[in-house]
């Protein structure tokens, strides 16, 4: 487990200690949920004590993406969809590396669903960040996988009549060992999620809801960034207080519980990772 | 890796193989110790005999879940400093040019085998082609310069894989092996050589802080910029947007793109004279010469053969470098003869290459469908 004890490094030191000051200023809009998803992971990572000469961040395309451009570290930019099967490579190849991953919501299950499960059915040992906004932030609001039925985008003018995936439940079913959902309007749970994530040895999944007022709340009902947190606030809910609903609760409460988004540490189970496997093997060959 | 340890595993010094595992063959020699895979026909015996290999000289084979990401596995592993190829046919060729085009915007080194077979599309997947010779020139968007070869024996399969490692190393860039499914399938004899010369990518001697990842580099070629691979504490980012010397974003700034991508298509059009590599029969008395490559050469070579019985004075000339072109040779052949007849199994690909720089009269014999030029075929066009 991180310590959670540990004194907190402040936002200067973290500043100092971990980007890349030629690369600033940010292309982030404001009010975008990007600066504490950076934020927070760093600040896992100075928990945890990655040795940031040892680790690489890799990212596929879209405003999340545009992360590891920020850190001071080796870093792999790819292609839309792909830096699952980016980061497979490094790992695969060197096992000792950290990997850290960071994608989007289309990046990450729209067009790089297939990578995505079979990642997660690897259960090499990375940790990927997926920042979920609902919508194509980059491209300027087109409609996502994972965009709210009814939800307005670019391209579903008229509100959106497919059904979203659940990326958390998705990177389970597919055998990631530890998934974690939680909105990016508080730091702690985050952090303490990436830190458990990169400490996990296995496919770590932290999914973090994450505002952008640019491309989806100002054409949605959230004209201010205060109403999308609020949005956040009210419809996510603890998976235990969930599970206790379903024990205990009316059928009234059950039936609300079930349209929440369902947040926390959702899984956690140990399983050997591929890397370890192979190598294994390569020992197991060599006698 | 170790060379005699690859050597044991491999197996007797002689022996009477495959294409597909004469790729496998050279690529081991090369010191290849990363193999992402997916099985495709006419391909799949590469997959399988690295599968079967690469584990018994320590290197690393994982069978991705598609051709875009056995190629990305690739370019991913050869950024922590590994020795990377993969092998597809057309169909996984075409899904992996997104990521080809990656590797040359990123400058990595990678060895692809493609075991061509008769397309568009799904086509005729166990019969030999040569049909995607300009796909290996121009299949990725944008501006770059490929680097494909190809060989049209067993043995030269296996000396021209090695050569693609090398190449790779040295330019930082993708290079194919371009095989015919027909060679894929064909057993011949092979000698595994002795002693091989390898080339490894530079790395960087300068500390972190003067270190400029994507500049013009300070060895030989000097168009080519030193290797830091990844966990080397160099902290390189690496990113297919268009960016400065040190790797940084540069999307809104048109010299900063010319710059890069010029430099990039320099650092193998200066070297093309030293990247050519020609076979020449009997072009000294010669008015007609066949030009070929792949197995097709093979076809011409026995069409020169039988004309010359006949007493036609026909000469030969093989590429075993495809891309980048070989330009001066073509111009300089077609001064000395009246006629260039291009012999491909394909449509007419590099026939237009060859129009470009002859000045002589320049037809195609093509054949497509999964069957060679008889002799008789080709002779029909000189
Ligand atoms: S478009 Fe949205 S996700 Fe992208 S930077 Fe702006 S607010 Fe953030």
């Amino acid at each position: 487990m991180a310590n959670d004890n540990k004194k907190m490094i402040s936002g200067k030191e973290l500043q100092e200690k971990y980007l890349r000051k030629d690369m600033m200023p940010h292309i982030f809009c404001d009010g975008c949920g990007l600066g504490n998803v950076i934020d927070y992971t760093l600040r896992a990572v100075d928990r945890v004590g990655l040795d940031m000469d040892r680790t690489v961040f890799l990212s596929g395309i879209g405003c999340s993406s545009r992360i590891p451009g920020y850190i001071e570290a080796d870093a792999l930019h790819t292609t839309h969809g792909r830096a699952l099967a980016f980061a497979t490579g490094v790992k695969m190849s060197e096992p000792d590396l950290n990997v850290i991953v960071f994608t989007g919501d289309g990046d990450c299950i729209g067009i790089g669903g297939n990578h995505f499960i079979h990642a997660a059915r690897r259960n090499l040992n990375m940790t990927v960040i997926v920042v979920n906004n609902f919508i194509y932030g980059m491209t300027g609001g087109q409609v996502a996988p994972t965009t709210p039925e009814k939800d307005k985008a670019t391209t579903a003018p008229y509100g959106n009549i497919e059904p979203p995936f659940d990326i958390s439940k998705m990177a389970i079913s597919s055998g990631a060992s530890y998934v974690a959902k939680w909105p990016v309007f508080r730091p702690h749970q985050p952090i303490s999620s990436i830190s458990e994530g990169l400490e996990n040895n296995g496919f770590s999944l932290i999914e973090l809801l994450s505002p952008c007022p640019t491309a989806y709340g100002r054409r949605n009902r959230y004209r201010q960034l205060q109403d999308l947190w609020e949005f956040y606030e009210k419809n996510t809910i603890l998976v235990e207080d969930y599970e206790k609903i379903q024990k205990f609760g009316s059928e009234e409460e059950k039936e609300r519980a079930d349209k929440m988004i369902k947040i926390g540490v959702l899984h956690e189970e140990e399983r050997e990772p591929l890397e370890e496997r192979y190598y294994r093997l390569l020992k197991e060959l060599e006698e | 890796m170790n060379l005699e340890k690859v050597k044991k595993v491999l197996g007797p010094k002689k022996q009477f193989i495959h294409g597909d595992t004469a790729v496998c063959y050279g690529a081991l020699l090369a010191g290849c110790n990363f193999y992402g895979g997916y099985p495709i026909t006419p391909a799949s015996e590469i997959a399988e005999m690295m599968a079967s290999l690469i584990p018994k000289v320590g290197g690393v084979n994982i069978q991705m879940e598609d051709e875009l990401a056995s190629i990305a596995a690739v370019i991913g592993a050869s950024w922590t400093g590994a020795k990377a190829m993969t092998a597809t046919s057309g169909p996984g060729f075409s899904l992996m040019q997104e990521n080809i085009g990656f590797a040359y915007m990123t400058e990595t080194p990678l060895v692809l085998a493609n075991v061509q077979r008769s397309g568009p599309s799904t086509g005729q997947p166990t019969l030999g082609a040569e049909g995607d010779v300009m796909q290996s020139r121009y299949g990725s968007h944008g501006d770059y310069q490929a680097i494909a070869l190809s060989p049209n024996t067993i043995q030269e399969t296996v000396d021209l894989t090695i050569k693609a490692f090398n190449l790779s190393e040295k330019y930082r860039s993708p290079v194919f092996v371009m095989i015919s499914a027909d060679i894929g399938h064909m057993r011949e004899k092979v000698v595994i050589p002795d002693e091989i010369e390898l080339f490894e990518r530079k790395k960087p001697d300068v500390p972190p802080e003067e270190y400029v990842p994507f500049g013009e580099g300070n060895y030989g070629n000097i168009k080519v910029p030193e290797f830091a691979a990844f966990g080397t504490g160099y902290h390189t980012y690496v990113t297919g947007l268009t960016h400065n010397e040190y790797g940084f974003p540069a999307t809104d700034d048109q010299e900063d793109h010319d710059r890069l991508v010029r430099r990039q298509i320099e650092k193998i059009t200066d070297d093309r004279e030293e990247l050519t590599d020609i076979e020449e029969r009997n072009i000294e008395d010669a008015d007609v010469v066949l030009l070929s490559y792949g197995l097709a050469s093979r076809s011409a070579l026995g069409a020169m053969s039988k004309g010359r019985d006949q007493g036609k004075k026909i000469g030969y000339l093989r590429l075993k470098t495809l891309w980048p072109f070989p330009n001066d040779p073509v111009k300089e052949l077609s001064k000395k003869v009246d006629k260039i007849v291009v012999v491909e199994m394909n449509t007419g690909q590099l026939y237009h290459k060859v129009k470009e720089f002859a000045d002589c009269e320049v037809v195609l014999s093509s054949k497509i469908g999964g069957e060679v030029h008889t002799p008789d075929e080709i002779l029909k066009e000189v």
